[in-house]
């Protein structure tokens, strides 16, 4: 019994997140291989990257990914590959093009216009220091007891 | 009931003696009494449904045409639905603790063989009983509300109370119509089946309940903005009110995001704490709205101005808590946080989000013009500064927004379907923490209405040299020329050093002895102010420091065979099958070795959990202030053998460290003298006594 649920635990037991036998032998091109695995979702999983991923699928494209760069791909070689082969939706980083761009520059032009908005807020909030007038003026030089100039 | 012995007589299995031993009921179920018991619990849960229902109405009724009768009613209905509410849970947590699997709940998340612990937390580790905690904290604030709203006027808290019961109506219903915890099965099984085994986890078991108590509170600042804006009035006693409640929130999330974030690096088994998956973004949305609150909350007390601006950040802190709870339960958008998805109960959450959301924000839109802020000030001065704040605080809540929702809009409005993950992020977001910490030590000490910079930066120039120079010294001395690592020496160095030396500054020109005499009896917000902004500048540094200087080693390991990382050196001593409570585990044993002496000893595990059929990894880690050692141990080799990964992850601690310190500050804040009699002394000032 204890026997089978060991074997079971074996077969059960997740295959790991970059395995020793997958990682390249230079260690300059095993680096570009782990930083580019991050960039790329794996397509089976749950928001997880290949680097990170246990999945049976994301080991097979940490290899490919790793054939892809001993061949000489670039960087950007290595990933338009995984997204001819599995679409946009691999890249952890959306690129910028067409609607993309408003997912890149929301958030800047907001700023924009944030401080803008809090600039203006400031300038209309500035204390002005001759903010009396003539009236007030001679009002307050009389509560000071004082005789208007 | 957790039964002793079991018949198999005919049929079902049915007990015939509990643990007592005393009810002995062959054939029979055991214990009419607790049977009645899930009863009465889900009864409580109706009852206090009906009071919330009746606290929406007539205190809001009562409040409009001056009948104090009526506003009084909130007290003791807020009191009346916590009582039920806190019933009902600990009825289903003793249908917990004794396994009782008529209640389908617990037969799907339970197991006689768990450890009690997890039993009790085990209540909140599912769907239906985490909304019914959710319920409870959120019963439990409005009946803190009520209890400790002595100071408030009337009209305001019958309002507040009412506007808190509302919420409520909406969340029972939720909880009664779609997701009802006290269901009960025909036919008991004989056992559960069990708890997912990630979740029996000391870290996980308590995260819930302070992210619950983080976003609900924000409730209660939605309460009293609501309540404002009713009334048409906000000053600086409103300010004040407000405050302690979202510094509780804000503290409880701290805290949730933080135990969560520790659960994740220890237990996911690569070390790493932060994801920028959607349900992580879910929770650090409404913390950094909420910590945008807080800061213009001081402004609307000190100074009476940004009051609209206010009132708009306590609706939307809340609007994020009820995103953030459509996102979790919804499974509208993947996330590795694998809950109870449902989309119609989703479908639900976003029709209560639309309508307080969309009511709050129809209110506002209409009387935002009356909060007529009277606070007027210069350029430089603290308000700016905390206008900045908000600027940076709010946009970088809108970049976690916008990259989290973006995977769902581009495939509805565009039919492209794309991922957002943590690149974008780290690219996105980062700046806007940089630029904070960057603002904060200036901006912190600058003087109220009219500051100058000359005069703000002569007290902190020292630290800012300090800083420059603790990063080239850092450059100097790490191997790679990555910028990460100096860049958080020198943000965390300013932003500690800023908030040490706004104490020093607020401590008078006398001799040091003398100063540093006062310091100690600074007001405790102050203590609160500095302490938390250092909790800031740690976690700023910690995570630099450990995302810049991280090492890793993965190899293959013989038993008996030594290999160095970094300063350490590590052996394979063993690797055994044991046997724990409810799981099987592959036991790892290996020692650690620093100038041939041994100075630790680490047992990582691979576990299987037979009754879930789910494996995990545990690491095992050495924690140490400067660094972490991190060992998991993976999968025998084909050639003999064991996959282990070893990280050194220095200073990960000052991470979480960072985060207590803050919530830390909040605590300090939230026992300052003007919070504990401020706003309640106005009854019992003392009459003024003529001179003899």
């Amino acid at each position: 019994m204890k026997r089978l649920v060991i074997i079971l635990m074996l077969l059960a037991s997740p295959l790991w997140a970059v395995d020793p036998k997958e990682m390249l032998d230079d260690p300059v091109l095993e680096d570009r291989a782990r930083a580019l695995s991050q960039e790329l979702r794996c397509p089976v999983c749950r928001n997880e990257s290949i680097d990170e991923s246990n999945a049976a699928l994301a080991q097979e494209l940490r290899i490919v990914l790793r054939e892809r760069i001993v061949a000489g791909d670039t960087d950007e070689d290595a990933l338009a590959f995984m997204v001819a082969r599995y679409g946009e939706f691999v890249l952890l980083r959306p690129d910028s093009s067409g609607a993309n761009i408003i997912l890149w520059l929301a958030a800047p032009a907001l700023l924009l216009i944030a401080l803008a908005i809090g600039w203006s807020t400031i300038r209309a909030k500035r204390a002005v220091p001759d903010a009396l007038s003539a009236a007030e003026k001679a009002e307050l030089e009389k509560i000071l007891g004082r005789d208007a100039p | 009931m957790r039964c002793k012995a079991v018949s198999r007589f005919r049929g079902a299995p049915k007990c015939i003696a509990d643990v007592s031993g005393l009810l002995c009921c062959p054939g029979a179920e055991c214990g009419m009494s607790f049977v009645m018991l899930i009863e009465l619990g889900h009864f409580a849960l109706i009852l206090a449904f009906g009071i919330a229902i009746v606290q929406t109405i007539v205190p809001m009724v009562g409040a409009h045409r001056g009948n104090a009768g009526w506003m009084a009613m909130a007290e003791p209905a807020a009191t009346a639905q916590f009582l039920l509410t806190g019933f009902a849970f600990a009825v289903l947590t003793w249908a917990f603790v004794t396994s009782d699997f008529s209640l389908q709940l617990v037969y799907l998340n339970s197991h006689t063989d768990k450890p009690m612990i997890y039993k009790i937390t085990g209540v909140w580790g599912n769907h239906e009983g985490s909304m019914l905690l959710w319920m409870l904290i959120l019963t439990l604030f409005g009946a803190c509300a009520a209890w400790f709203g002595d100071g408030l006027p009337a009209r305001l808290r019958a309002r507040v109370l009412s506007v808190q019961a509302s919420i409520a109506v909406a969340f029972f219903a939720f909880v009664l119509f779609t997701s009802n915890p006290f269901l009960r099965l025909e036919v008991p099984p004989l056992n559960g089946r069990d708890l997912n085994p990630l979740l029996q986890d000391p870290g996980l078991a308590f995260h819930p309940p302070f992210l619950y108590l983080g976003y609900v509170g924000l409730s209660m600042s939605f309460s009293f903005a609501v309540a404002a804006l009713i009334e048409g009035r906000v000053d600086a006693a409103w300010g004040r009110w407000v405050r302690p409640w979202t510094l509780a929130a804000w503290m409880f999330l701290t805290v949730g995001i933080a135990l969560g974030s520790w659960w994740a690096y220890y237990e996911l088994g690569w070390g790493g704490f932060w994801f920028w998956d959607p349900v992580e973004n879910a929770s650090f949305m409404p913390w950094l709205i909420a910590a945008a609150l807080l800061h213009s909350a001081i402004v609307v007390e000190k100074r009476e101005a940004l009051k609209s601006w206010t009132i708009l950040l306590a609706i939307l802190a809340f609007g994020f808590s009820l995103l953030g709870a459509f996102i979790v339960r919804s499974g509208v958008l993947t996330s590795v946080h694998a809950f109870a998805n449902d989309p119609e109960r989703g479908m639900l959450i976003l029709v209560i989000l639309a309508i307080f959301l969309g009511g709050a924000l129809t209110l506002f839109a209409f009387r935002a013009h009356t909060m007529e802020s009277k606070g007027v000030f210069s350029t430089v001065s603290r308000e700016s500064a905390l206008i900045l704040n908000n600027i940076l605080l709010s946009v970088s809540c809108f970049v976690v927004f916008i990259g989290t929702i973006w995977p769902l809009v581009s495939e509805m409005l565009f039919d492209r379907t794309v991922s957002v993950g943590p690149p974008f992020f780290d690219a996105a977001f980062t700046p806007f923490m940089v630029a904070l910490a960057i603002a904060l030590p200036l901006g912190s000490i600058l003087a109220w209405k009219r500051g100058t910079l000359a005069r703000a930066s002569k007290s902190v120039v020292g630290w800012l040299v300090l800083a420059v120079a603790m990063a080239g010294l850092a450059y100097a001395i790490q191997s790679g020329n990555s910028a990460l690592g100096p860049i958080g020496v020198a943000l965390g160095v300013w932003v500690v050093g800023g908030a040490l030396a706004d104490l020093w500054m607020r401590s008078g020109r006398d001799s040091i002895p003398e100063r540093l005499r006062r310091i100690t009896r600074l007001p405790r917000a102050d203590w609160g102010k500095a302490t938390a902004h250092i909790g800031m500048g740690v976690t700023i540094f910690g995570i630099a420091a450990m995302l810049a200087w991280e090492q890793e080693d993965i190899r293959i390991a013989q038993t008996g065979d030594r290999w160095e990382v970094g300063q350490f050196e590590f052996r394979l001593d063993g690797v055994n099958q044991l046997e724990g409570p409810n799981y099987l585990t592959t036991m790892a044993d290996i020692s650690v070795w620093r100038d041939a002496q041994q100075v630790g000893d680490l047992h990582p595990e691979k576990r299987f959990y037979p009754v879930a059929n789910m494996p995990t990894t545990e690491a095992a880690i050495m924690n140490g202030v400067l660094r972490d050692i991190y060992v998991v141990v993976g999968d025998p080799q084909e050639g003999g053998g064991w996959a282990v990964r070893i990280y050194l992850k220095p200073f990960a601690n000052w991470i979480w460290g960072g985060a207590i310190l803050m919530a830390l500050g909040g605590c300090f804040s939230l026992s300052d003298r003007r919070l504990r009699i401020g706003a309640a002394s106005a009854k019992r000032r003392p009459k003024a006594v003529p001179a003899e």
